[in-house]
């Protein structure tokens, strides 16, 4: 199905909807090709392919609301859906917040190419995917005596997608991703058999990485793994290394959401224009990075996206308000969600935060744990490498971190100039004063 | 307007989707094929005519599939309804519902896996899939079989009714009660949110060898969560039910069970502090924490991660890994629960699993592959999330058995220590052994008692070290309540677990440094 064939059938569809008895009607169409690759021990592991479909209606009849997805999306099939969705929205209660966003919101659509449709994509050959995930896997395989196992891969995926509004909003995308990297085990000579990655996901094919960095990034995390073990817990600073940032920052966003202060689970209620951090924290939503993993124009409502501030030095600028959430709590809409999130970033280089601490821990992963919205208390599992006087000393896993997310985010003292660009995080390495570490 | 019902709505999604174009094989088919007071799984001719197929289209299927060769090729077919209805700020507000259907195609040579799936069950597009999925292999064509054997399963999960015939006006009073009892629980509840989802799959297997299989496959989960709020602090927390149940496993008892328990998890939560941080005796609560041993073992027994020789437990079959008293099952039969499963993703029968009996470690997780590369019996761990995912090992419930203590006993052995007794999500990193698991809350235990509640710590420790640690299971036996899903590789199933109580000597809680 082309673009235009997806358009008629989207309109097609609300103006099924509204014939059906519904008052108004959203409908998003998305279709997608996806493609991977999976190497190991020289053999192709995995190989797999489809196309795949969803058509995703919403609807708001009588006051009334329900969303209603399904993957068949031929016109006969739809027509009986489509009828039956908007009759057994009748049996659910009135809510007199639901309607589709104000048509204001929908004005001022930025014009811009984002860049994010690689136009060469048709031209990647079966033979190429299968060729970058074998070179990784060579590559990384040959790095030490000591790894045991090398999983190498290689994806792609185009998708295309429409939403039409029955208060006249319309929009399309068209976007391609590729990703490309490997998981790296090694033995430790013991029992244990630590492991590491290396990824990256790009726009553009021409864009990902060499094989030579994927391998050799992922074979020495792994191999810098070797030898981990727990210390004495204990108050230590500590880096947060760029890729797994997001994992922190995002422990913000539920809270900030207008579904979380309107059901009074949020420990940011009450703090909008306060300090909620250091002054050295600025995160802002920018959907326009040319190339960015969450870039776009237009959010999942069809609201018009600007570049904002969310958080400017530990200011907390501004929460994220969806329509119906913003009705209910009588704030006006603003994206309930995010393009890409990036930072003001700092002066220094990883390597810089690590040779600044004199006594501390570099996270290089989380797992596990968990965050509690309502309160901001925190409890993670981290894996990383203990450094004293600026080195490196030894590699450490098994131990916690935990606190309230306000104090963590009032201890960060800098922040790197690193940001992780295979995200739509763009975030840098951060280095916190005096966390909670919890080991032997 | 024509009034329409609920049921006749479900139904749309099940005959929509089917072909219309090629007569005599593919037609609509209502899920009126399925229809018996008794809901059950129905005969292969319901399932023939469900999906639109029969064994001449299979065949064909197959011949395209296994055409440049291939050891095996299987074909799933599947189609799952499912539905969501929500209720917050007092009202029935909201309805989600989403119709899945579409068939894989798998392709194996050797340990290779060549996949396809399509969502149009149309000769012509199966046949399309299966070519793609045929390019893993690279050697003459193999022939499909002649004939098919209907392969017949025992039944774990009888319902009373099918889920897509029970109407929503039907599910509604049941959210509207919890929301009553929440609210009557406790002064201090501010807000209140309900969900109830349920769904219905229908899966049809046909492999290579002749094996045709099907099943029904129904999940619900029913949950409660409320804040409440005492002298400007405020608290979360909540409460499910699930299983692979019909409606009438929500009786009154169990749905005023939801609200209740809603409520004094979150309340509890007031007068709660932090552990010290470091290591400790931990002593944890009969039920779901089994999340230790779905952490702790139960991914590093998954036969793939051994086969690949990425488990920390790959070199210790047969070997003590635990005390005597300490026998560890993976159990796809256990009555209604989550994870239990007639027949797995590839068509082979469930069973009872034992990773460890009597401390010894004993059997990996096995899918098709990974039992070849073994040369063992399947174990019926072979799941996918979906007719899109290419199948893997992967653990249904996984539980302790009971042991010689009693629970007091346990509790009274610990000095200083923690009590473990709701969860929320753990990880494992299966080479190195590290696992985790997030206590929601519980208690200290000081000088051989429960003392002051405790709430959001982490727990991690090493897998083979933990097992070892393992100095005191409880008389005790409980599976989990509420409902799991399992993450790995990207795809989620729907899991169960289970411990009775259970001592571990010495494991990292995070904490607070005194």
């Amino acid at each position: 199905m082309n673009r235009k064939e997806k358009i008629e059938l989207a309109r097609w569809s609300v103006e099924f909807a509204k014939k059906s008895g519904a008052d108004e009607a959203a409908v998003d169409l998305y279709q997608s090709r996806d493609i991977e690759t999976e190497f190991r021990e020289g053999k192709l592991d995995q190989l797999k392919e489809s196309t795949q479909s969803s058509l995703s209606l919403t609807l708001y009849v009588n006051n009334r609301y329900s969303n209603h997805s399904t993957n068949d999306i031929r016109k006969e099939s739809l027509k009986q859906f489509i009828a039956e969705a908007v009759s057994m929205t009748g049996y659910l209660s009135e809510d007199l917040f639901r309607s589709l966003p104000d048509p204001k919101y929908y004005e001022g659509r930025k014009e811009i190419d984002l860049k994010i449709n690689d136009s060469n994509y048709e031209k990647v050959t079966s033979e190429q995917r299968v060729d970058i995930a074998r070179e990784i896997e060579a590559i990384a395989a040959k790095q030490s005596d000591k790894i045991i196992s090398c999983s190498a891969g290689y994806s792609d995926s185009h998708g295309e997608s429409v939403k039409v509004h029955s208060n006249g909003f319309e929009g399309e995308r068209e976007s391609t991703s590729f990703s490309a990297g490997v998981e790296v085990t090694v033995e430790d000579g013991q029992s244990g058999r630590p492991a590491d990655w290396c990824w990256a996901t790009v726009r553009f094919f021409d864009e990902l990485p060499s094989a030579e960095f994927l391998a050799r990034g992922a074979a020495e995390r792994a191999l810098g793994k070797i030898g981990q073990s727990k210390m004495e817990s204990g108050q230590f600073d500590m880096i947060v290394e760029n890729r797994s940032v997001r994992r922190l920052l995002y422990s913000l966003f539920g809270p900030m959401r207008a579904s979380s202060l309107q059901q009074k689970n949020s420990f940011l209620e009450g703090k909008l224009g306060e300090k909620i951090a250091s002054e050295k924290l600025t995160v802002i939503d920018d959907p326009f990075i040319i190339k960015g993993l969450g870039s776009r124009t237009f959010d999942g409502e069809g609201l018009a996206l600007k570049r904002r501030a969310l958080i400017e030095k530990g200011v907390l600028k501004t929460y994220l308000v969806d329509t119906y959430y913003g009705k209910k709590l009588g704030m006006e809409p603003n994206s309930g969600s995010t393009g890409n999130v990036i930072m003001e970033y700092g002066d220094k280089s990883k390597d810089e935060l690590i040779a600044a601490m004199e006594k501390g821990i570099l996270v290089t992963s989380f797992i596990g744990g968990n965050s509690n919205s309502t309160t901001g208390d925190f409890s993670y599992g981290i894996i990383g490498k203990y450094v004293e006087n600026g080195k490196i000393v030894k590699p450490v896993n098994e131990m916690n971190i935990s606190g309230n997310l306000v104090d963590l985010m009032n201890q960060l003292e800098h922040v790197g100039n690193d940001p992780y660009m295979y995200s739509s995080f763009r975030l840098p390495s951060l280095y916190f004063k005096d966390v909670q570490f919890s080991g032997i | 307007m024509k009034e329409i019902t609920r049921r006749s709505f479900l139904k749309a999604g099940a005959g929509g989707v089917v072909i219309a174009s090629i007569p005599g094989i593919f037609r609509l088919n209502p899920l009126a094929a399925f229809a018996s007071p008794a809901a059950g799984k129905g005969s292969l001719a319901d399932y023939y005519e469900h999906f639109g197929v029969d064994e001449a289209v299979i065949r064909q299927v197959m011949a395209a599939a296994l055409e440049k060769g291939g050891d095996y090729c299987d074909i799933f077919f599947q189609h799952s309804i499912s539905s969501w209805i929500g209720l917050e700020d007092n009202v029935v507000d909201r309805a989600y519902t989403n119709v899945d259907f579409g068939v894989g195609i798998r392709v194996i040579e050797g340990e290779q896996t060549g996949y396809s799936f399509t969502e149009e069950i149309s000769l012509e597009s199966m046949k399309l899939a299966a070519k793609t999925a045929a390019n893993i292999a690279d050697q003459s064509k193999t022939i499909p079989p002649q004939a098919f054997k209907f392969h017949d399963t025992p039944d774990y999960y009888p319902i009373e009714t099918l889920w897509e015939d029970v109407k929503i006006d039907r599910k509604i009073p049941y959210l509207q009660k919890i929301n009553d009892r929440v609210f009557a629980g406790d002064s201090r509840v501010i807000k209140s949110k309900v969900w109830f989802n349920d769904e219905s799959s229908y899966i049809l297997i046909a492999n290579s060898e002749g094996k045709i299989v099907c099943d029904y496959q129904p999940q619900t989960r029913v949950s409660a969560s409320c804040t409440a709020e005492q002298n400007g602090k405020r608290e979360n927390n909540g409460f499910n039910l699930a299983g692979r149940q019909g409606i009438e496993f929500f009786t009154p008892d169990r749905v005023n069970r939801i609200g209740d328990e809603a409520v004094r998890r979150t309340i509890t939560l007031f007068d709660a502090v932090k552990p010290e941080a470091g290591e400790m005796e931990v002593v944890l609560a009969a039920g779901s924490s089994g999340i230790l041993l779905h952490e702790a073992i139960g991914h590093g027994m998954e036969a793939d991660f051994n086969r690949k020789n990425i488990s920390i437990f790959a070199d210790k079959i047969n070997k003590p890994v635990a005390e005597s008293f300490v026998s560890i099952v993976d159990d796809g039969t256990n009555p209604n629960i989550r994870g239990s499963l007639n027949v797995d993703d590839e068509g082979n029968d469930s069973e009872v699993t034992y990773l460890v009996e009597n401390g010894i470690l004993r059997s990996y997780l096995h899918d098709r592959i990974s039992a070849q590369h073994y040369k063992v019996k399947p174990t019926g761990n072979g799941r996918r999330q979906s007719f899109r995912h290419i199948p893997m090992p992967r653990m249904r419930n996984t539980y302790m058995l009971p042991g010689p203590h009693g629970k007091e006993e346990i509790i009274k052995t610990v000095k200083k220590g923690l009590y473990a007794e709701s969860f929320t999500n753990g990880q494992v990193f299966i080479g190195a052994g590290d696992f985790t698991f997030y206590v929601k809350s519980g208690f200290l235990i000081e000088d051989g008692k429960l003392t002051k509640p405790v709430k959001d710590v982490n727990i991690i420790g090493n897998g083979p070290n933990v097992l070892k640690n393992i100095v005191m299971v409880g008389d005790d036996p409980k599976l989990a309540e509420g409902g799991w899903t399992c993450g790995k590789n990207g795809q989620r199933v729907p899991v169960s677990q289970g411990l009775p109580t259970v001592k571990v000597s010495s494991i990292t809680v995070g904490g607070i440094s005194s």
